[in-house]
Order: C-alpha cells, then structure tokens, then sequence
C-alpha cells in the first residue's frame, strides 16, 4: 500500500504537470479537489485516465468518480480493491 | 473626434529572447522551446502553477502579456470589462491538435486526454488570459495567413471608437512545433507611456512587429 | 457609425432540414434531428447519439452544386449550401454591384479529410492522399465558400469554440455599422469528426441518451454538425434595391467569463455580461425581449450558469426561452449562425420554439422552457446567446418592425 501511494503521488504529479510538487507535498488524507492543489474539473478527467491507462480500472459515474478520487488513499483502496491480476 | 490611441507598451517572444519596450528582458539561446518557456517563468519569479498544465499558445500567450503587464497596474487602472484582447495566429492550435491526436492514434492503446484536449482551440489563449488578470471585455481569435497590422488596427479601433474597450491588448501568438513568435500590444485611450509617445496607428503596429533584436 | 443593420437572407442545413422550409417542419413536429451515428465511422455508433445532416459527403456536393471532387471538405460543402441559400433569399444576382465580404466560422475546418488522410497515413507514411490535408485549414472553409460565390471584398474566419459564429455575425455586423461594407454574407459552419466526438467524450460531457437542456436531470450535450448563413446590408443597398428586410440586427455583446478553460462561472458572469451589453447597444430595456434563444447545451455546468445569469438580468420575468440544440444537437462553430437563423424565422413567422426532452425543472432556477410550438406569439425582440470554450460569450439581438 505504501508504495502504491508513493508510486500514484508520482503519476499524479506526472499526469497533472504540477511541475512545482513533489511527492511528499501531497498529503495522502487530504482531499484532492477543493483547495489543497489547486484542481478542477478538467483534472479530474486526467485522473479518471490516468486509472484507465496505469490500472486498466473505469469509472462509471460522476458520483463514483467523487468518492475515488477524494485522496490518494482513497485512489490507492480502490486500486487495492479492484485490480485484476 | 477623432482621439489618437497610443501603443504604451509592446512585448516580443522571438528568436531565444524576450523583449519589452525595446529592451532585451530575458535571452537563453540552445533550449528547446519547452525549457525556454519555462525559463521565461522561472527567470521572473511567476507563481502561477496552472502554467505548467497550458498548451505551447497558451504558455506563450500567457507569457508574453504576463511581461506586458508586469507592474503596470493594469487591474487598478481598469474595470475588468474595460479591457479588451484580441489575438491573431496562422496555426490556429495546430500545434496542439496535433499533440491531441497523439493521444488517440493507438486503436489498443487508446486514451484521449481531457487536459490536451480543452487546448485544441485557439482562443482558449484568451481565456487563459482573462482568468489570470480577471480580465471579462470582449476577446476574439483570428487566423490569417501572417500578421496584419491594419486589419489589426482597423478592428481594435473599432472597439475604442465604439466604447466597448478602453484598453486592448492586441497582437500576434504563433507556435508551431519548434517555432513560436509573438508581439502583443498594450493599446490605450490615454495613459502614459514610460519612454516616448507611440501612437497607435498601422505604420508603429508594423515597424514593432518588424523589429529584430 | 449611424448605419443600421439589416438581415435580408438566411440559410440553414443541419441534423432537421436542408433548407428553412424542411426546418420549419421539424420544428412545428417536435421532430429532433438526434439519432443514431450513421456516418460517421466509429467505435461509438451504438453508445453516443449525434445530430448528423442526413448525407453523404457525395450527395452533399450535389446540392452545393460542385462538380470538382476532392477539395472540399464536409465542412466547407456545408456552408456552400446554407450560404448559397442565403443569397438566393437575398435576391442578390451580382455579387460585385456592392462591397460584399464575407466572415465565417469554423472550429474543425478540413479535420475530416485530415482524418481520412492520417488513416491511411498512419499505417504506411508512404500512403494517404496529400489531397485530403490541404483543405484542414480552418481559413481554407471560408476562403472556398467565398471563391464559389464569388466574394473578394473582405474575408475573415472566426475560430473561439461555440461561440464562432455568433462572434461572425457580430463582427458582420460592425463592418456595416461602420460603413466599411455594404454587404456581409455572415455564419458559420462545421462537421462531425472524430476529433471532436473523442475530445468531447473525453469531457465526459456528451449525454449516452440526447441532450435534455435546462432539465434537472439533464446529463450533457450531443454533438451535431451543420451551417447557417445570414446576409447582412447596410441602409444604402437595402433602400437602393427596394429590398424586403426580414429582420434587423440591433444589439450584440461579447464578454470573457475570465472563470475556466471549458466551465462557466457559477454566477454566469460572463453570460450576463454578454447579455446585457447586447441590450445595452440595442438601447432596449430587458422586458423588450420577447425569446431567449438560450445557448443550453444540456451540460450541467452551462444551463446552470446560463439560467442563472439569465434571472440575474430579467429577475421574475425571464422572457419565453428555448434551446433548439435539443432539434439540432449542438452544432458547435455553426450553432450561433443556425440559431440566428431561427430567431429571424421565429420574427417573421411569429413563432416560438420548443425545447425538446425537458421534463422536470431545474431546482435552482425559478423557470422553465418553453415546450410546445407557438403560434402567433408577439415576438419583436429575441435574444440569441452563444458561449464558447475559453469563456468566450457573445448575445445577439435580432428586432422586427
């Protein structure tokens, strides 16, 4: 799990161009959306691929999609949870 | 009736250097244009992290009026529905339309980006602008085949004559692949300008834009 | 400065007409032009409804009268149709007897035969017809349609997302207001494609069952594709060729929201913004207006942020209000000239249309569209909205004598 978080705050990071963070600048409990970085919208779309691309997992509605992408913590769960392998 | 606008600043990105007001502002010559844009942002100390996630016409717009209006007090001068901007390019977004369709190339690997694709409009530039300096006046986009400064001078003088704007930032934003290019112009009813009066009429939009470092 | 602005001819083709007269039809039938994918070739046929002009690229360049296959796009064969409709309306049998230009718009341009070329490009970069790429040049549309009509006055295209060609007819508009042209042959036009279906799904904005707008349950738009021209005059040449007028531009505005790439602010300051500079030139107090043609894309974030700045400016008495992208589907850089086009027909014809597929009220808004054809309804004063991408807004208002 720890080193999902790790490896997910990278992508995020990679995916997001947030250019100015490092991996440690992302509190894994904070909520992604509403101040802490500063994302929107469009962001989340990024990460909704960024789950289909890295862990081949889809969300299917903007309500699931909420409660996924609330913190890294929660992204990591969801990965836990469902990836197939 | 007939009150001459005055051109009170004007920014250049072109050839490795940035120039304000004749003044050479910032030079790195051997990045590529990625590392260059970047330098520009790092170099005068901007804090603006939705930088990194723009398109290149984005970055490039971004920066250039970014210098344009540095210290200029643009916000205290003017009501945010004062200020007008109109921009012109002979890419439109190709540039990153073409990173767009990057994404969804691979039938197998297929995942289009959101991010990349709200840049695939030119005047997202514009947006990108107003939202920064909370600018809300009237904004167009044109595409012509190269830069035009009686077409130019023609529509923002339109825009004073008819009160729509009482300030235009106004010019040229290219980028194609390696290549970018750009001048943009702060054009105003009256103000005064640090060095000298340029008067805004198509011979100064000209003999700026032809300037070389 | 003084001069008026007349509108004396209109053409339209989209997802519900290949004329105003089979568009008129629909409308009155409630006959929405969403459906199923059938030419556009993608993964998508069976998921994502569109509203597509009901022809093939060939049948397409039969009614635009060319013969010369290949340098035109879908896009640019479009507008020829809409524009020569225009013309035709407009009795305007010598294009050179005044100075006429020409101001259109496009957001995909040639991107449909740049995809046919990058298919077969793809696999083997030896292959793909060079052809099919030289017309992807948004400029190229305009500069076509004007070469076929005839037009060298004055050329410009306009490219700021959905509100393209609204931003056409208001820059029409000013060139005549200025005395600078006679005549401006105005509008918009742009195709299906690939690119904009995947970049708008990659939005997750394109609603799996049509666009419901201004309903609460609404869940996003659907793309359509399609043209529509207007010819614009001046006084001189109107009162010169005794010309019939079908209706006057008198007010338009255009504001940056200045909140977000692709979303509205919530209070819609930029709408209203737009909106009440529109009013403001036209010299009209709000309860003038008699239809909103709204922009009502059926997206959660528009609707909102357009109903909203909507009861900002008309407070408790929003005028009857429509969005017709729910006939047409949301023709992006065409919508606001094939809108235009409906608020001259709804002038003159004393028409008010529905708007498709609402059900319920949106809980934060005081009130609903219309959602029935109209008949003989006073309709003077109509407001036509259009927001773009980039926060780009523009409102446009077409008055009757």
């Amino acid at each position: 799990m720890e080193q999902l978080i790790q490896k997910l705050k990278e992508e995020i990071i990679e995916a997001l161009n947030l250019s100015e963070m490092k991996p440690a600048d992302i509190d894994e409990k904070a909520p992604l959306f509403v101040d802490g970085l500063g994302l929107d919208s469009i962001d989340a779309l990024e990460l909704t691929v960024l789950l289909e691309k890295k862990y081949g997992l889809k969300i299917n509605t903007a309500e699931e999609g909420k409660k996924i992408l609330h913190s890294v913590n929660s992204m990591a769960e969801f990965i836990t949870a469902n990836k197939k392998s | 009736m007939k009150k001459s606008c005055i051109i009170s600043h004007y920014c250049q990105i072109r050839d490795h250097a940035v120039i304000g007001d004749d003044e050479t502002l910032y030079e790195r010559c051997g990045a590529d244009l990625s590392d260059f844009f970047t330098g520009i942002y790092q170099h005068f100390d901007i804090s603006y992290p939705k930088f990194y996630k723009m398109d290149n016409l984005c970055k490039l717009g971004f920066l250039s009026v970014e210098l344009l209006l540095m210290d200029r007090n643009i916000q205290q001068r003017y009501a945010g529905h004062e200020v007008g901007i109109i921009l012109m390019n002979a890419s439109s977004s190709l540039d990153n339309d073409r990173h767009h369709q990057q994404t969804i190339l691979d039938r197998s690997a297929y995942f289009p980006s959101p991010a990349v694709f709200v840049y695939t409009l030119p005047n997202i530039v514009i947006g990108e602008i107003c939202i920064r300096h909370k600018f809300t006046g009237e904004g167009t986009f044109f595409v012509r085949e190269r830069f035009d400064p009686l077409f130019l001078f023609n529509y923002v003088n339109q825009l004073f004559y008819q009160d729509v704007v009482q300030c235009c930032i106004a010019g040229w934003v290219e980028t194609l692949g390696d290549y970018y290019d750009s001048t943009v112009y702060l054009i105003e009813k009256t103000g005064k300008p640090d060095a000298g009066i340029t008067i805004f009429e198509p011979d100064t939009i000209k003999h700026i834009f032809a300037k070389e470092k | 400065m003084s001069e008026r602005v007349f509108v004396t001819g209109t053409g339209i083709v989209s997802a519900i007409g290949f004329d105003c007269e089979e568009t008129a039809s629909a409308l009155k039938l409630s006959a929405s032009g969403i459906g199923r994918i059938t030419h556009l070739n993608t993964v998508y046929k069976e998921e994502i409804p569109v509203a597509e002009v009901k022809a093939t690229d060939k049948e397409l360049m039969e009614m635009a009268g060319i013969q010369q296959a290949g340098f035109f796009s879908r896009t640019t064969l479009l507008g020829i149709i809409a524009a020569r409709q225009a013309l035709l309306q407009a009795d305007i049998k010598d294009i050179k007897a005044y100075k006429t230009g020409m101001v259109s718009a496009t957001t995909v341009g040639g991107m449909d035969r740049s995809e046919r070329f990058f298919k077969k490009f793809i696999i083997d970069n030896s292959r793909g017809r060079l052809r099919d790429i030289i017309t992807h040049d948004c400029g190229d549309s305009t500069e076509r349609i004007a070469d076929t009509l005839g037009i060298k006055d004055y050329l410009a295209t306009i490219s700021t997302a959905c509100s393209s060609s609204a931003n056409a007819i208001l820059l029409g508009s000013r060139l005549i207001k200025n005395g600078i042209l006679d005549r401006v042959i105005v509008g918009g036009t742009d195709a299906l494609t690939l690119f904009t279906l995947n970049g708008f799904n990659s939005l997750m904005i394109l609603d799996k069952n049509g666009c419901k707008p201004f309903d609460e349950e609404r869940n996003g738009l659907t793309l359509g594709e399609g043209a529509g021209f207007l010819v614009i005059e001046s006084e001189r040449s109107v009162r010169k060729d005794h010309k019939e007028v079908l209706c006057e531009i008198t007010g338009y505005g255009n504001a940056c929201d200045a909140f977000h790439q692709t979303a509205s602010s919530p209070e819609g300051e930029g709408a209203y913004l737009s909106m009440k500079k529109a009013l403001d030139v036209a010299g009209l107090e709000p309860g003038r207006i008699d239809y909103i043609n709204a922009h009502g894309t059926g997206t959660k974030n528009n609707d909102l942020s357009e109903g909203i700045a909507i009861e900002r400016l008309f407070d408790k008495n929003v005028p009857l209000c429509s969005s017709t992208k729910s006939f047409t589907g949301h023709t992006l850089g065409a919508a606001g000239a094939i809108e235009a086009v409906l608020c001259v027909m709804a002038i003159r014809n004393r028409w008010i249309y529905p708007n498709l597929f609402f059900r319920q009220k949106m809980t934060e808004l005081a009130f609903s569209p219309v959602t029935d054809f109209q008949y003989n309804k006073p309709v003077r004063h109509v407001m036509s909205n259009s927001f773009g991408f980039g926060g780009n807004n523009t409102s446009l208002i077409f008055s009757g004598s």
